[in-house]
């Protein structure tokens, strides 16, 4: 029986400690990606590649991520309220559903798959080919260099990139309101706006500057700390992914607690 | 007259989990000179030239850069120390998303205040110096062959004149005229810059070509200093097994 309970407790203690190493390895890696964020020098130029690519290149993503969710929630909302002759709530279902859950996470899902494993490739194959060694015998902080820039270009691009999901989510909402269920065009839009509270657009804004904060960083963890030739790259792709996935939906009740728990 | 000591390690101590890679290496290399230490693969050559450049933290032990201790808890020391340090890299580490000019002219354009106007021409100048002409200066490393890609790496670890130049296996993978090329530029670029060198290689034919002294590691520690003369005349098994390549003798490769 102690045997037993021996054995039982290694299996479960190598795991823990694994994990509170990393975590304490994360932890060490946030505080001195936070440190150089705010010490120069500043690459602007390198800050601006990012907002292209996180931002400009998932415009398409994000479009047709929200379009499509705006349409799907006036559909659904329809057809679950139709019996109780609630269709005028859908414009303002269709307006809290998107500006607080659906523009923030589906776009920040998107953005996950697409920039943070990109983030990991890249970062990833610098660390394994020797590049971020070179970086620093460069006289350059890797830190300041590479990680830097991704992360305040997260922060910042998210949010526009969420304002211009929420925008064409309702629009999908408007579409399929308008044309398939044959609203009043004026109608739909007055309900939307009447409907629209600060609160709610802020909370989705928060949402989305968090969730580009932490895509960024989950892509730069795990590709600065990959090894292993291309099956570490391999690895650390997967892992930003699913890492940055899973916190942006704790992150996202954690952030409606905060706002809307009363 | 006595020489100046450029780097001196002292009982420098590096593990890696169980594996205690150096084991106390004791070496001086001094001002102008050319140290290559050779080694069989995995006897912890790389982790030495990472400790001396920073990358890695040694556990124990010390390294003096100009007289001034490296291994403590200032950052900005060995920083500061890099802008008198270059390094050709194994497999060149060029940065794949810039231009063969933006590699070379990294340093001038990041940290040395040059326009990009000014930095492409004292890059393209550095490169002709290695051999490669101007048409290749907008091209990616990727549409580069490995050994001008190792031109390349060459010219951006001399492109700021180091004082200190750190070669880490320049001549692996490497075709043997090509290698001999590589090595020719190695001669002429610390000739040049009168520059202190330190190179790490299995490669005998490059040891012999560029280095005024050798040091042998093996199992951490340099179990064998002297100059290419004496090396020939060693009768250190162990140093005498590996110049000579064979299977038989005291070092024992795990199977």
């Amino acid at each position: 029986m102690t045997r037993f309970i021996e054995t039982f407790l290694r299996a479960l203690g190598k795991p823990l400690v694994k994990f509170l190493f990393s975590l304490g390895d994360l932890t060490s890696f946030l505080v001195k990606a936070i440190y150089h964020c705010f010490v120069p020098p500043f690459y602007f130029k390198l800050f601006i590649k990012q907002v292209i690519d996180i931002g400009f290149y998932s415009l398409p993503v994000v479009g047709l991520t929200t379009l499509f969710a705006g349409m799907v929630i006036a559909l659904q909302t329809y057809s679950g309220f139709s019996g109780f002759k609630a269709e005028n709530v859908i414009a303002s279902v269709v307006l809290i559903s998107v500006t607080r859950e659906l523009a923030p996470v589906l776009s920040a899902l998107m953005v996950a798959g697409r920039i943070g494993a990109a983030m990991a490739a890249e970062i990833g194959t610098m660390r394994v080919t020797e590049q971020i060694d070179a970086l620093v015998t460069l006289s350059t902080n890797p830190f300041k260099y590479l990680v830097s820039p991704r992360l305040w270009a997260g922060l910042l691009v998210l949010p526009l990139l969420v304002l211009i999901g929420d925008i064409i989510g309702i629009f999908g909402g408007y579409i399929v309101g308008v044309y398939k269920l044959g609203f009043n065009p004026a109608n739909y839009v007055t309900a939307t706006f009447d409907d629209l509270q600060v609160i709610g657009i802020v909370s989705g804004l928060v949402k989305a500057a968090v969730f580009g904060f932490i895509i960024s960083m989950m892509g730069c963890y795990h590709g600065y700390k990959s090894k292993g030739g291309a099956q570490g790259v391999g690895n650390a792709t997967t892992n930003a992914v699913v890492s940055s996935s899973i916190l942006i939906l704790i992150f996202n009740y954690l952030i409606t607690e905060l706002f809307f728990s009363r | 007259m006595t020489k100046e000591i450029k780097i001196s390690i002292r009982n420098l101590s590096k593990a890696f989990g169980k594996k205690q890679v150096l084991n106390g290496v004791d070496l001086d290399l001094y001002k102008g000179e050319s140290l290559v230490v050779i080694g069989g693969s995995g006897t912890g050559k790389s982790v030495l030239i990472k400790c001396i450049q920073g990358l890695l933290t040694p556990d124990s032990g010390s390294i003096k850069i100009d007289d001034i201790e490296i291994i403590n808890d200032h950052p900005e020391i060995i920083e500061k120390m890099h802008s008198k340090m270059g390094m050709l890299f194994q497999g060149g580490a060029l940065f794949d998303s810039l231009m063969v000019w933006e590699n070379v002219a990294f340093d001038l354009l990041q940290n040395r205040g040059f326009s990009r106007k000014e930095a492409r021409i004292v890059a393209i100048k550095v490169l002709r110096q290695v051999g490669l002409g101007e048409d290749i200066a907008d091209l990616y490393p990727s549409e580069l062959s490995g050994g001008m890609q190792k031109r390349v790496g060459l010219a951006r670890a001399v492109i700021t004149k180091p004082e200190i130049i750190f070669f880490d296996e320049p001549t692996t993978g490497l075709d043997p005229i090509m290698a001999d090329v590589i090595n020719d530029l190695i001669i002429e670029s610390a000739k040049d810059l009168g520059a202190t060198t330190l190179t790490i290689t299995h490669d005998m034919a490059s040891a012999r070509k560029i280095a005024d002294k050798i040091a042998m590691l093996y199992q951490g520690k340099i179990i064998w200093y002297g100059t290419v003369k004496e090396l020939d005349k060693t009768d250190n098994p162990y140093v005498r097994q590996f110049i000579e390549g064979s299977a038989r003798g005291p070092i024992k490769v795990e199977k």
